[in-house]
């Protein structure tokens, strides 16, 4: 089992504190978007309910349109694992405006919680993993400025980075395994990217 | 690349996503789009990305369109299939998608192993409810390209160009 101690969803209500309309928030699927909104639903959140794997990508093409916004990507290990290659991708771009939140519990969380390659290695027959470390991935991709979090003394800085440090940023932090409730946002993708182009453009 | 030296479609590919006010450019490193990338990766407009594999296109893309820019994913056929989960995107989401795809298996190809996603390629964007154009003369590349841009950008579609094989040239590495 992880020792992690953070808990996700006050982690991420101090990282969405305050969320103006300079913050622009896309949430891979599963848990990191039912944490999101749990932080509260907002038009200019963008939580996907499919797509693993894109949701890196997406924050990049978002960056890459709205320099004068700040990006901020939340997602899971499993998302990250699965879209690794987009990191590469983003330290092309170097975009300032971009910062990356893994909330890293070491599992599938919606499968059944079947463990990650970031769970260790020789953890017995169902819950060894690889011990991948994503922020060591991040920074070999050409992301300079990387970091994990594990202890409730080191969020008010993450909490920080995320929202103002000059990007691209990419975080992990290191979070419990808990059952919570499903939170979840609108459903439907086209009313999401809509609302969403609404308040950032004013036109849907 | 039998033609490429005397023809000039890339240019009309390159004028037709400026027309369009196309701000995104990505690609995965191509020979047969090798002109067209230049010309972006030189555009002062336009911003030109390179991925590590097709699907990414398609995340960029939507990230893009929701921040107000568009964009066009410039591919060979054997990378459609790394796409078609994403593909899924255009649908859930319903935002615009132009891609220009390069086709390989299609006519005279000497690698066998190409021939199996080049001919499934039609198919599966076929299956993804993607709209298809297909362009095989050099003189049609613009009109069509256009239209697939009009109907992706003004009509909210997605749409593939297939760029034939027969327009491309067939790639022989010195071999008859």
């Amino acid at each position: 089992m992880s020792k992690a101690t953070l808990q996700r969803r006050p982690l991420v209500k101090k990282v969405l504190a305050g969320a103006d309309d300079n913050l622009l928030v896309l949430s891979g699927l599963g848990s990191a978007t039912y944490d999101i909104t749990e932080a509260g639903d907002r038009p200019l959140n963008m939580p996907l309910w499919g797509a693993m794997g894109a949701t890196v990508p997406m924050g990049l093409g978002l960056a890459l349109a709205q320099p004068a916004k700040r990006v901020l990507v939340i997602t899971g290990d499993g998302d990250m694992l699965m879209g690794m290659g987009s990191l590469a991708t983003v330290a092309t771009q170097q975009p300032d405006n971009l910062a990356i939140l893994v909330l890293d519990n070491e599992k599938f969380g919606e499968t059944g919680n079947q463990a990650t390659h970031t769970s260790p290695r020789h953890n017995g027959p169902t819950e060894s993993g690889a011990g991948t470390d994503l922020s060591v991935i991040a920074k070999g991709c050409g992301i300079a400025d990387t970091g994990i979090v594990r202890n409730e003394s080191e969020v008010a800085q993450l909490v920080k980075d995320l929202r103002t440090k000059k990007g691209p940023i990419f975080r992990v932090a290191k979070v419990m395994v808990e059952k919570l409730g499903f939170v979840m946002p609108p459903q439907d993708g086209a009313h999401l990217k809509d609302r969403f182009r609404q308040a950032l453009l004013g036109r849907p | 690349m039998s033609n490429l030296a005397t023809s000039d479609w890339h240019d009309d590919i390159f004028a037709v996503l400026q027309d369009h006010d196309v701000k995104q450019v990505y690609h995965v490193p191509d020979a047969g789009h090798s002109r067209l990338i230049e010309a972006c990766q030189t555009s002062n407009s336009i911003r030109t990305l390179a991925l590590t594999t097709e699907e990414e296109g398609l995340g960029l893309a939507a990230g893009a369109w929701l921040g107000g820019q568009r964009s066009a994913l410039l591919m060979q056929s054997s990378g459609v299939g790394n796409t078609i989960n994403l593909m899924g995107l255009t649908k859930t989401l319903r935002f615009p998608f132009l891609t220009l795809i390069t086709m390989r298996g299609d006519w005279g190809e000497f690698n066998s192993w190409q021939y199996p996603m080049g001919q499934g390629t039609p198919k599966v964007l076929e299956a993804m409810g993607v709209l298809l154009y297909s362009v095989d003369k050099a003189e049609d590349v613009k009109t069509t390209v256009d239209a697939a841009a009009r109907s992706a950008f003004n009509g909210g579609q997605a749409v593939a160009v297939l760029l034939r094989q027969k327009l491309i040239g067939i790639k022989t590495f010195g071999k008859k």
